[in-house]
């Protein structure tokens, strides 16, 4: 468990490293992921959150619990990296830890085509969690399509933020 | 699809366990001679369009109480003529005068009609009728279509239903005159299942609905707390396939209407999506995702071993059945973007049929077989048909983003729905084979997803 986790940490640090440039996530943060997110954020109070708690994980990621696509595509760009790769230190840190990854689409796809594609976004993003040494045991999927936008307008500035893929910890 | 040819005047029909056949007045005159006559009558396509049909308010014997929403038989006459004038009318066909306009023939009228004052009034067809009040609650339809300047009858067909099911009555007296008129098969008397939508773009509640072919009887499934998509009717309308969220993951279930009750089609710890029955309603399509692949399969509707139908590393999804139920048109991205695909019912011979540049998607096929709607995207979604081997495409719609069509039993009328760019407000949208008569149907909120169910028997 202990060389594992180096080797975690290290994969991650050296994904850090390489993902300098990121050409397509948005350039300003999306906000709380409030209702869009089907899981409780588990927030404890007015304090520092609880370590190991979804509130920490949002606090220590700051915007990296969601990772960005490009129209009908699902690869893992080098923002991706940088954002799963400090997923991956956290998941680390708390090894009992599982998460459900949820994939999502903008408005400007058909309805069961948007919703397997953010099944394979999720997904996507999961096999590189897996990759980074984290035990897909511990990792769930789920897509929502198009059915849960995050952004609201129907251009492209809200569109880049829909397509996405969020990591939500389970309490 | 009896209910087409209730040309002889004798034809007095036998809807279903809850609509028994009737014996409604006979003609006095004698009927088999008229056929001949009357083939002649009806001329091409477009000319039927354009004929002026009457719709008086239907006569009745004694205006007595019933138990149907309408009220007494005369008013339940009134209300019959109402709904066959608005099917017309809101399909666009033929010119209709409602009853609200037309004086109301008395009951020995209806089998001998003053041609002479109908023919005064410039109109070419005269569909009347009556309304009895049964012993036991039922009401008994009789429907009669003249051709006002031949001073001939050209079909009947009569109804006994259940209080609650008068307005069937009046759908199947549409259909008789349409079908009559347009020689098209018939397809008011059907029902249609969608997704019923409330609330804000990013909290959307999202419920099975079903109602009439008009938007009457309207009646929501489910409760909302979980999001519902995809329906699809059964073709004996027993049962509903559509997706919802179970745990957290999209499921396919089938809603049983007489039992009011819902279970899963299958167990399966991958997500499931698209549910579609074959013609006969023995199989049904899903397509399900295992690691980023989405492929589709089959399996009996009553349970049983699935067979997988693609294997392609990409996106295939969705699927509809010729009616013959011998191939099988759906979407696949193995092409790198969604492309629509036909292959044969045991998945053998998968062969891309789009290429129109930009995407193609939601693939149905017609029920007369001779084409396939579908989304076609390049830009804005709209709503379009081709033929099977991926020729003569045609747009019916243009707006920002239509999708998802569903055929009217007959395959001359499309559902799909529209979205609004912005507020993201859905609506079902209805629109003819060839492009015209566009409209919005009236539901309670917004809605998506339309399935359109077979003619009723």
């Amino acid at each position: 468990m202990k060389t594992r986790s180096a080797l975690i940490l290290a994969l991650a640090a050296s994904s850090l490293a390489l993902s300098a440039c990121s050409k397509k996530a948005p350039q300003i943060l999306p906000p709380d992921p409030g209702g869009a997110v089907s899981t409780d954020n588990g927030g404890t109070g007015s304090q520092a959150p609880l370590p190991g708690s979804q509130a920490d994980f949002l606090a220590q990621m700051m915007g990296q619990d969601t990772i960005y696509f490009d129209t009908d595509r699902y690869n893992i760009d080098g923002a991706d990296q940088q954002a799963l790769a400090a997923q991956a230190v956290w998941l680390a840190k708390y090894p009992a830890k599982r998460i459900t990854i949820e994939g999502h689409c903008d408005e400007r796809g058909t309805r069961e085509y948007n919703l397997a594609l953010g099944e394979r976004r999720a997904n996507a993003a999961k096999n590189y969690l897996v990759s980074l040494g984290i035990d897909a045991g511990r990792i769930g999927t789920v897509s929502h399509g198009k059915e849960r936008p995050l952004a609201l307008g129907s251009n492209e500035e809200s569109w880049a933020k829909n397509r996405r893929a969020v990591t939500v910890t389970i309490d | 699809m009896k209910l087409t040819h209730l040309l002889a005047a004798t034809a007095l029909v036998a809807m279903s366990a809850t609509l028994a056949a009737q014996d409604a007045p006979q003609p006095a005159a004698t009927a088999p001679a008229q056929e001949e006559v009357l083939t002649g009558t009806v001329s091409g396509e477009g000319d039927w369009q354009n004929q002026s049909i009457a719709i008086p308010a239907f006569a009745t014997n004694a205006d007595v109480p019933t138990q149907t929403s309408a009220g007494t038989t005369a008013a339940l006459g009134f209300s019959v003529a109402s709904v066959i004038y608005s099917d017309l009318r809101n399909n666009g066909l033929f010119k209709p005068t409602g009853p609200g306009s037309l004086p109301k023939p008395a009951l020995p009228q209806v089998q001998a009609p003053d041609y002479g004052t109908w023919q005064t009034r410039g109109t070419d067809m005269l569909l009347q009728g009556y309304v009895r009040a049964e012993a036991g609650g039922n009401v008994t339809v009789g429907c009669y279509l003249y051709d006002v300047s031949l001073g001939q009858r050209l079909t009947q067909a009569g109804w006994t239903v259940a209080p609650g099911e008068w307005r069937r009555a009046a759908h199947k007296c549409a259909d008789m005159a349409y079908s009559r008129l347009s020689g098209e098969n018939p397809f008011f008397d059907s029902r249609i299942a969608y997704i019923a939508e409330t609330g804000p773009k990013d909290r959307r509640m999202k419920r099975l609905a079903v109602m009439d072919s008009d938007g009457a009887n309207h009646r929501f499934l489910t409760t909302g707390q979980t999001t519902a998509l995809t329906p699809r009717y059964s073709p004996d309308y027993k049962k509903i396939l559509y997706l919802s969220y179970f745990n957290g993951q999209p499921r396919i279930y089938i809603y049983d209407l007489g039992t009011n009750s819902q279970s899963l089609l299958l167990q399966s710890k991958h997500p499931l999506f698209a549910p579609r029955w074959s013609p006969d309603g023995k199989w049904v399509l899903y397509s399900m995702a295992i690691a980023g692949n989405t492929d589709i399969y089959k399996m009996p509707a009553a349970g049983g071993a699935a067979i997988k139908l693609t294997d392609s590393p990409g996106i295939d999804i969705g699927g509809s059945f010729s009616p013959d139920g011998s191939r099988i048109v759906f979407e696949s991205d193995r092409s790198a973007s969604q492309q629509v695909y036909v292959m044969n019912a045991d998945g053998s011979g998968q062969k891309r049929i789009s290429f129109f540049g930009g995407r193609s998607a939601t693939p149905e096929w017609s029920p007369r077989g001779d084409q396939i709607a579908f989304t076609h995207i390049a830009g804005n979604f709209r709503i379009a048909v081709m033929d099977p081997s991926g020729g003569s495409l045609r747009y019916l719609t243009d707006a920002w983003q239509d999708e998802a069509p569903t055929w009217a039993p007959n395959g001359r009328v499309l559902q799909f729905f529209r979205t609004t760019r912005g507020s993201g407000k859905t609506g079902v949208w209805q629109v003819d084979i060839t492009g015209k008569n566009e409209r919005k149907l009236e539901t309670p909120g917004d809605g998506s997803d339309p399935a359109w169910g077979p003619l009723r028997p």
